[in-house]
């Protein structure tokens, strides 16, 4: 079982409330991740990443187990916390203000 | 009685603005889409509690949501509400917020370059909708205009989008973007005309198709920019926005960047009307409702000053079409007014007399009962307000 966190805008967006848990067959990574979850959720099509090229918006990060995945290659597999579930997935908005 | 109902789109959400025919009591009702950015919602002509709304940010990207009961629910159009969110083989819907240059051999054209602002060739990148215009006939087809400029297409409620690309072959290597953006921000469908179609886009002008967006060209013939190297050119001038009366459909008005302009034949040649306005920069123009050669301007001090001359909030009417204007105060802020009235962000009602909308960016929606001798504010404390439209209901 994945666990998935959202920022609030795409919560609201998609009407969930808290984390998201997603079943994955085979190797967990980002792209696995985010597919698993457009799947489920397909009004989040393209807030992530771009529908045509799949490249994670600029203002969008990855974050798991204290470390910024946001530029690892999307088939990278991420560490094994994430694909038991022990920890979350988080995708994140960029900081933007002050 | 008719009763009105305004669309709002803020920085931070939309709101319904209703009310009776009167147009003194309102009810708000809101935000909607809390916390993104609305450019704007309208209504379809044929059925008005069709509403689609361009729904925003930065971080996540474009949405499209739908209305079908007049703004009380909203949905995705790719994915309605009670819908499997999946085909039967199992591939994801939401192709709702899909905007994809047309590349294709048989209808697209090569993804080329516009020009960036330091006259760097840069590749067309989807930003965002700025404009929705549903179609006069039927509310299903709906055209968006976009950043970086273009037009699409929906024939299916908002469900998919399709790009009408002669538009960017239309010189579109030349266009640069504004200090806005580089957005296609006004489409004026012609009642007269079905193939008609006239569009406005950000620093790069006016352009008409006459075969419903097969082909296109620039109709900017009298237009001067002093801020462009060819003052004159064929394409380049920073239009704000154009406005048309359906009864008239051949005479558009044109707020400028600087200059309120018209023409009286479907854009082939245009003639200053800016006349006796305190200053001709401004973004919104909107022709009455029932008077076609009524119009109003919001004059606004210069382009890096973007509030009111000397702090006094006036709306600009001409009952001439233009030349002659008269300032209208009553009931707005006459001191200490430094709000800004962007570009979709006025509108009229079709009841008699014609009620005239304009929303600011400091988050107040005025409106007048009597064409505009004399204004109220509906709401004072929106976020800032990015659009304005109004439907008028039996």
């Amino acid at each position: 079982m994945i666990r998935v966190v959202l920022p609030t805008h795409l919560q609201r967006l998609a009407y969930i409330e808290g984390e998201v848990k997603l079943e994955i067959e085979g190797q967990v990574t980002q792209r696995s991740i985010l597919d698993a979850l457009e799947t489920r959720f397909p009004m989040l099509r393209g807030t992530i990443r771009d529908q045509v090229t799949q490249q994670r918006r600029p203002l969008v990060r990855f974050f798991a187990c204290g470390e910024d995945f946001s530029h690892e290659p999307p088939a990278a597999p991420l560490p094994d916390a994430v694909a038991t579930g022990s920890e979350a997935f988080l995708v994140v908005g960029a900081i933007a203000g002050g | 009685m008719s009763t009105v109902r305004a669309l709002v789109g803020t920085r931070k959400g939309a709101f319904v603005l209703t009310s009776d025919g009167k147009r003194k009591r309102w009810n708000v009702s809101g935000p909607h889409f809390t916390g993104w950015e609305v450019y704007h919602i309208k209504g379809s002509p044929v059925d008005p509690d069709r509403l689609y709304a361009s729904q925003s940010n930065s971080w996540f990207g474009q949405i499209i949501q739908r209305s079908d009961d007049g703004g009380k629910s909203w949905h995705q159009p790719g994915t309605p509400p009670g819908e499997p969110t999946t085909t039967p083989d199992g591939m994801p819907k939401g192709e709702s917020n899909k905007f994809v240059y047309d590349t294709s051999p048989e209808t697209g054209r090569p993804l080329t370059t516009h020009q960036w602002i330091d006259g760097t060739p840069r590749p067309w990148e989807f930003k965002r909708v700025w404009h929705l215009e549903p179609s006069l006939t039927d509310p299903d087809t709906v055209y968006a205009g976009v950043e970086d400029a273009a037009l699409f297409r929906s024939v299916d409620g908002g469900r998919t989008w399709q790009e009408l690309a002669g538009l960017r072959d239309c010189s579109g290597s030349q266009w640069m973007p504004g200090a806005g953006g580089m957005c296609l921000h006004t489409i004026l469908l012609d009642p007269s005309s079905p193939g008609r179609i006239f569009v406005a886009i950000s620093a790069a002008g006016v352009f008409r198709t006459d075969n419903t967006g097969k082909t296109w060209r620039p109709i900017n013939r009298g237009l001067h920019s002093d801020h462009i190297p060819d003052q004159t050119a064929e394409v380049g001038h920073c239009v704000h926005r154009i406005a048309m009366h359906p009864s008239r459909p051949g005479v558009l008005f044109m707020q400028k960047h600087w200059d309120v302009m018209r023409s009286n034949d479907a854009g082939e040649s245009w003639q200053e009307v800016s006349g006796n306005l305190p200053t001709d920069f401004g973004f919104p123009i909107e022709v009455h409702a029932h008077e076609p050669n009524t119009i109003y301007v919001v004059p606004i001090k210069s382009d890096t000053e973007h509030y009111p001359p000397d702090g006094k909030l006036r709306v600009y009417r001409s009952r001439t079409g233009g030349n002659e204007w008269e300032a209208l105060t009553k009931g707005l802020p006459q001191r200490n007014c430094y709000v800004n009235v962007l570009r979709d962000a006025s509108a009229v009602d079709s009841l008699d007399p014609c009620g005239v909308y304009f929303g600011t960016t400091g988050g107040q929606v005025y409106v007048s009962a009597d064409a505009g001798d004399s204004w109220t504010p509906i709401v004072r404390d929106l976020p800032a307000v990015l659009s304005v439209e109004v439907q008028t209901l039996p």
